[in-house]
């Protein structure tokens, strides 16, 4: 092509040396945890002795039928895909519904709940007051601690109201002819046409939810009722006795092929594992949510 | 007067008026119910959940009594004196500082270093896998990140093997222990976590820029790096300086779920901020109403810093943040 012809021997220099920069990048990003993954399906005695970086040396999944047979480890797994399900389908919908009434220009009103929701962006009661809160409200230790305080964000209603502004006005109107009330124009007509934004906001609650650790250690009491991500900070953080823990998660007939640290890296693997295997799939959304976010934001 | 007369005619006509005005809002409230209980749902959640814990601040200015149902008597700013004799205010907010001041240096021109690179890759299959992977560690946790730090930084980890290999070290000792490497790993896993994810919003600047630009600095005979500097740099210029702005204005925040993760009793002297502060204080020691003055003082600061970093965007390019 025209433009290889002219490359000058600096220029194949640069791509040369940025490519390899890039390499390095990919690599030192990859790494880690291509080093937790080896050392986890590694014999967990035999990993003590260390020095295994590219590939297991003695080949073992114990560790993690440790993990699938410990009673408390898949407890907080249950509870994790739980919060995850219901606490993602409580906020889009609910999110989602507040910011159709708000998206109608006729609803009267709509410039004072705007201005108190716009408030909220700037202002806000901070750790204390939300925990006095989240007491007096009876939602500690409770399931819904993770569902209800976490059910709206003004900031995803603002992204939801730009999407439905842009819905033709035809679409509504259609449905109002048949008689449907509101609530049924929203369910039945708006959410079925806004699956792209629905789907952005689902994956980045999804995440949320997924990752959020400090709900649990903040308001969980209860060992039968914290996600695996708070049980990982009480095993994991370099602040807790962590290996005690890990221990008393651990079957009493456990092989000796399994140590605290193996069973740790290996909970850390069935932890994240879901989320490397769909991110491939949905980075674009996650991309897409990003760029919308950061327009309105 | 003249006004008098107005006025009587329009006392005359007002019922009328009113009754009417009423009525037809009423009927117009009654046909849009539904979409008046769902606005409304939004607007109690927000009062429960928002407008409540604003109210819970006054405790700042009171003392919280633990006991149910009991008063919490007024004591002005009793907490906040005490917090200026606090003596661990010195050793918080030179950590706070500490590590916003090194993510800034650090951890802010790096996304933009890095997106002007991966732009400069000419194989769109190879560039776009690159930005797949970079995104990736920015969707784990930080208990995760958490997790893996610990395994390589103990004494029997693989930083400390490869570090006493090249001999650099004679024995190894765990980093994660030791107050004066706290810094470092904060900052160093945040950009390993973040480096990609921040990059996307330079690499959106970058590819709304026209290639025409290019096109013509190539004609007249311009190199990589002179296109670089001359096109993409200036081009992307509005959009550094608002997220610059908008990070000197973070400066009192820090990210408080790595942090806590990170810290441990022995890296306290250089591991507590102000949001690790009050936590301490107030969750673990139930200090409620002296954590509660501490965090009101944070966040005033941190608003006024924002409302300034707002007037000097407007300045600099004529848009504004708010």
């Amino acid at each position: 092509m025209f433009s290889m012809n002219r490359r000058t021997s600096g220029e194949v220099a640069f791509d040369v040396l940025n490519n390899v920069l890039m390499l390095i990048v990919c690599f030192l990003t990859l790494y880690p945890i291509w080093y937790v993954l080896v050392n986890a399906f590694n014999d967990g005695t035999d990993a003590m002795r260390g020095g295994i970086y590219w590939w297991p040396r003695l080949f073992s999944l114990d560790s993690f039928r440790t993990v699938f047979h410990s009673t408390g480890i898949m407890t907080a797994m249950g509870v994790t895909v739980a919060k995850t399900v219901i606490g993602t389908v409580v906020h889009v919908f609910f999110t989602a519904m507040v910011a159709y009434a708000f998206s109608r220009r006729e609803l009267i009103g709509r410039k004072v709940y705007m201005l108190i929701g716009t408030i909220t962006m700037f202002f806000g009661g901070g750790l204390i007051p939300t925990y006095l809160l989240i007491k007096s409200l009876g939602l500690i230790d409770s399931f819904w601690v993770y569902i209800i305080p976490a059910a709206f964000s003004f900031w995803d209603m603002i992204i939801f109201l730009t999407f439905f502004r842009e819905i033709p006005d035809g679409l509504e109107e259609a449905a109002k002819i048949d008689g449907a009330n509101d609530f049924k124009i929203f369910y039945k007509v708006i959410i079925p046409v806004s699956m792209p934004v629905v789907a952005t906001i689902a994956l980045f609650h999804g995440v949320y939810q997924w990752n959020d650790y400090f709900t649990g250690v903040i308001y969980m009491n209860n060992a039968d009722l914290q996600p695996i991500q708070t049980f990982l900070f009480r095993v994991v953080a370099a602040s807790s006795t962590g290996a005690s823990a890990m221990i008393a998660a651990m079957p009493s007939n456990v092989s000796k092929a399994v140590t605290s640290q193996s069973l740790k890296l290996a909970t850390m693997v069935v932890t994240t594992a879901p989320i490397v295997f769909v991110y491939p799939f949905l980075q674009k959304y996650f991309v897409k949510g990003f760029m919308i976010g950061s327009i309105k934001g | 007067m003249n006004s008098v007369g107005i006025e009587a005619t329009n006392t005359d006509k007002r019922p009328v008026r009113e009754n009417n005005k009423w009525s037809r809002l009423g009927k117009k409230l009654i046909s849009q119910r539904y979409l008046q209980a769902m606005a409304l749902l939004g607007v109690i959640w927000m009062i429960v959940f928002n407008y409540i814990p604003m109210y819970w601040i006054t405790i700042a200015f009171r003392d919280y009594n633990i006991v149910p149902h009991s008063v919490n008597p007024w004591v002005g700013l009793k907490h906040f004196k005490e917090f200026l004799n606090d003596d661990n205010l010195g050793y918080v907010i030179r950590n706070t500082l500490g590590m916003s001041a090194l993510k800034l240096v650090i951890g802010f021109p790096l996304p933009i270093a890095f997106a002007i690179l991966l732009n400069e890759v000419r194989s769109t299959f190879f560039k776009k896998s690159i930005q797949t992977i970079s995104y990736l560690p920015h969707f784990l946790s930080w208990v995760i990140l958490g997790g893996i730090l610990a395994n390589w930084l103990a004494d029997v980890g693989i930083v400390n093997k490869i570090l006493m290999a090249l001999g650099w070290i004679h024995e190894p000792f765990s980093y994660l222990a030791e107050p004066s490497y706290f810094w470092t790993i904060v900052v160093s896993s945040d950009i390993w976590k973040e480096l990609g994810w921040s990059a996307i919003i330079y690499l959106a600047a970058i590819s709304s820029i026209s290639s025409e630009l290019y096109e013509a600095a190539t004609i007249d005979g311009a190199g990589r790096f002179q296109k670089i500097f001359n096109i993409t740099l200036p081009s992307i210029r509005g959009t550094i300086s608002i997220l610059l702005i908008l990070a000197v204005s973070g400066i009192l925040n820090s990210n408080f779920d790595q942090i806590l993760v990170l810290r441990n009793q022995l890296n306290e002297p250089k591991s507590t901020v102000i949001d690790i502060y009050v936590y301490q204080v107030g969750i673990v020691l139930s200090r409620f109403s002296y954590s509660t003055a501490v965090n009101l003082i944070k966040s005033v600061i941190a608003f006024l810093l924002l409302l300034g970093a707002n007037s000097v965007t407007k300045k600099l390019n004529d848009t504004s943040l708010f």
